[in-house]
């Protein structure tokens, strides 16, 4: 029996702020003072406050310690866990009331967000299974096996009205009626784990905190289309993912909850991993697929359907990570409750990967119809520096932005439709005025170029076109023409493109020409980028209050641009400028602007 | 994307040619097991030159230009040597919005390698990738094992001298 429980958060974000030398430097210090048989450490998935991390929150005072080093440990240790006084200066600002110690939940962060997918996400130990299973896990496993059949399984995964949650939004007991009713010898469930957008991390973030969930989910899926075998197709570079994966399907063969005859009523079920080798098309459904089976991993033609000729031909089911997280609880606790959550079209809740220039950088889970404005304002925290909100970026390279006049939005699958961005996996990237649209778009067209497959010609060609002439206008020699012209391509692109990734390439583009189009107008007419940007669309200055005429922007000028007395104000010849930044990096007083 | 920019000459050692024989050996019936195989391979030599493609191909009896396929359209296999120092600049939204452009920039300028090269002393390698998920604390390098995070141009040179 522990006094204490210290939960440290071993997500990547907390693991790249330091929280294994924590953990260490925690464990040396309870070891010093003979504690450790009163408190226990327990290394936990995401809390979703990435921002602060390494986060540790001590029970069952519940202290939420946010930016902890190391070298904090033996205050802790000596000062709460010895004496009983939490350590202010190291609790999460939020939560300190005058003598008072706020719970988590009622932070601007927690309040307004609702965990279901990352229900234990930074609750449980992820590396013990028991734990899982103490907050009812394999209950509803148990459950469908006992009470349902695979018929009333569907029906109440159709009920629930649970969507994809990778993006496209299709609901997810409609897929697995497809493949139930397709007979054959072998079916397959597969879990895309290969997120592959820039900027989202809601996947590996759930399968580091809460592996069990998946594979749970999995075998309900195997039970209800007729599978005994199940896929997770993960990115290589998720090692620790990969790593807590391996071990939850040990110890859930181990306890007999995949494998043979799963609680002894004649159900099959076992998963494998399969690591990707990095490249972003293996996240459509056929690509994966064929990648799974040893090729490059280029889509295929659909129809046939996967829920009808899938993984090596078989009938196969795909979901998302996310996805899966959200089964055993529409089985445990019915699709009605499931159902009350969320809109009209769109139930349950969604998680995103809050990023960019915002304060609060993390991972949230709100009901879907939120209002974007609460999740950037309130849960997010705002933008930093007092700077102005420009866009937030939702879909990654395949969706699109959405303008500060949009911001009361509800965030759910057709409204951001409508604005010609989308759901999306749930990455979402908040910009600021200092952040160019037009460099945006070029951005995403150069990461489609580059994963662009190259097996159907719209896609390979026309994306590299597409990017080309993004490059003619963010270097000031594009017309108005240029505009009209890439619109249509844009579209030549969509309707043309074999899969998935060709047919939503162009939504960066076309969504910034829709709500920014002054920007490319700035760009193309004017040859100005607003934002401070596009490096040829810019000039260096000083300014000469600023200039003390410490001649240093001199000395490192490589092209002997900079001119001036000691102690005059210095001058930059435009002229002979190779606009390289190096004065910038070496002023001291600022002086140096580019405009 | 991927240029050919060897900068150091190929020094496979008898031993991984053994290696390397033993796991096309293994895999040589297998269907589909190309992909299993080159990982096997770049795990022996750090990377995947010609010279080990067209070993792999030989020994597996298929084209070398599937095999090119290949290890070209996974960003995991590399053409090109790596440092001992893996440098990888996080090109993610997150962080490219946070300015990793810059720090890609400055990067290939202090060390004086273009975006996939290796330094000619083998010490550092640069690359972009895209997304480490540690989007919280963009814009993030690697170094390794290491992460960097919430990083400024100024910040880079301390880092290197790390190593």
């Amino acid at each position: 029996m522990y006094r204490s429980h210290i939960l440290i958060c071993g997500g990547t974000g907390c693991t790249a702020s330091g929280s294994g030398a924590v953990i260490a430097a925690l464990e040396e210090e309870l070891k010093k003072n003979s504690l450790e048989e009163e408190i226990k450490i327990i290394k936990t998935g995401c809390f979703g406050l990435c921002a602060v991390g390494p986060i540790m929150i001590v029970y069952p005072e519940g202290c939420f310690y946010s930016a902890v080093k190391p070298e904090d440990m033996e205050e802790i240790v000596n000062e709460h866990l010895i004496k009983g006084r939490p350590v202010k200066r190291l609790l999460y600002k939020e939560t300190v009331a005058e003598d008072s110690i706020k719970s988590l939940n009622h932070t601007d962060f927690y309040r307004k967000q609702k965990r279901v997918a990352l229900r234990n996400c930074g609750v449980i130990n992820p590396e013990v299974i028991d734990e899982y299973i103490a907050y009812d896990g394999y209950a509803a496993l148990g459950k469908c096996l006992d009470e349902y059949t695979p018929e009333q399984v569907i029906d109440i995964i159709l009920a629930s009205g649970l969507r994809g949650r990778g993006g496209a939004g299709f609901p997810t007991g409609l897929k697995w009626k497809f493949a139930a009713a397709n007979k054959a010898d072998q079916k397959y469930v597969c879990c895309n784990a290969d997120e592959g957008d820039p900027g989202a991390f809601m996947d590996r973030s759930i399968l580091e905190g809460d592996p069990h969930a998946v594979l749970e989910a999995m075998a309900i899926a195997g039970y209800a289309i007729g599978a005994s075998q199940g896929y997770i197709y993960i990115r290589a570079e998720y090692p620790i993912a990969v790593e807590r994966l391996e071990i939850a399907i040990k110890q859930a063969r181990e306890y007999g909850l995949l494998g043979k005859n799963i609680f002894g009523k004649g159900f099959d079920f076992d998963i494998e991993i399969r690591l990707g080798a990095g490249a972003f098309v293996c996240g459509e459904e056929t690509a994966l697929m064929t990648s799974i089976e040893g090729k490059r991993g280029e889509p295929r033609p659909r129809p046939p359907f996967p829920a009808l000729k899938g993984l090596f031909q078989k009938p196969t089911i795909l979901n998302n990570v996310e996805t899966y997280a959200n089964i055993a609880q529409i089985i445990n606790n019915g699709p009605e409750w499931f159902a009350s959550m969320g809109t009209e079209k769109s139930k349950g809740t969604k998680v995103f990967a809050l990023g960019g220039k915002i304060n609060n950088t993390g991972l949230v889970e709100v009901p879907i119809g939120t209002p974007l404005r609460t999740v950037i304002e309130e849960i997010g925290g705002g933008i930093p520096n007092g700077k102005k909100f420009k866009a937030a970026q939702t879909g990654g390279p395949s969706g699109g932005c959405i303008p500060a006049e949009y911001l009361d939005v509800p965030i759910d699958y057709e409204s951001l439709i409508e604005l010609g961005a989308m759901m999306g996996s749930g990455g979402l990237i908040v910009m600021d005025e200092d952040n160019c649209m037009v460099d945006i778009a070029k951005f995403f067209l150069e990461f489609t170029v580059d994963e662009s497959c190259g097996k159907c010609t719209p896609c390979r060609i026309g994306t590299k076109r597409l990017y080309e002439m993004l490059e003619k206008i963010t270097s000031g020699n594009g017309t108005l023409e240029d505009l009209d012209e890439m619109e249509k391509l844009c579209y030549y692109i969509k309707n043309n493109s074999l899969c998935g990734l060709g047919q939503t390439a162009p939504n960066p583009v076309l969504s910034t020409l829709r709500h920014f189009r002054d920007e490319y107008i700035a760009h193309v007419v004017d040859k100005k980028c607003p934002s401070g940007v596009c490096k040829d669309l810019l000039s260096f200055f000083i300014i000469e209050d600023k200039c003390k005429g410490c001649t240093a922007c001199a000395r490192k000028c490589p092209v002997g641009a900079i001119s001036g007395a000691v102690k005059q104000p210095h001058v930059i010849d435009t002229a002979k400028c190779i606009k390289c930044g190096a004065c910038i990096e070496t002023c001291k007083f600022g002086a140096i602007i580019k405009k | 994307m991927k240029n050919k920019l060897e900068t150091l000459p190929f020094k496979g050692t008898p031993e991984q040619k053994e290696q390397l024989c033993a796991v096309i050996k293994e895999y040589k019936d297998v269907p589909g097991a190309l992909v299993q195989v080159l990982k096997k391979a770049q795990e022996i030599y750090g990377y995947l030159p010609l010279e080990v493609q067209i070993d792999v191909a030989e020994g597996l009896d298929v084209p070398l230009e599937e095999v090119y396929g290949v290890v070209t359209f996974y960003s995991f296999f590399s053409i090109n040597p790596k440092g001992d120092y893996k440098i990888s600049v996080c090109l993610g939204t997150a962080c490219y919005v946070k300015g990793a452009g810059d720090l890609y920039d400055a990067l290939q300028k202090k060390l004086g390698i273009s975006g996939g090269g290796c330094t000619p002393d083998g010490k550092f390698s640069l690359e972009a990738c895209r997304c480490v998920g540690a989007c919280g604390l963009a814009p993030v390098i690697t170094i390794n094992d290491d992460v960097y995070g919430r990083l400024v141009v100024k910040d880079l040179d301390d880092i290197l001298a790390k190593y």
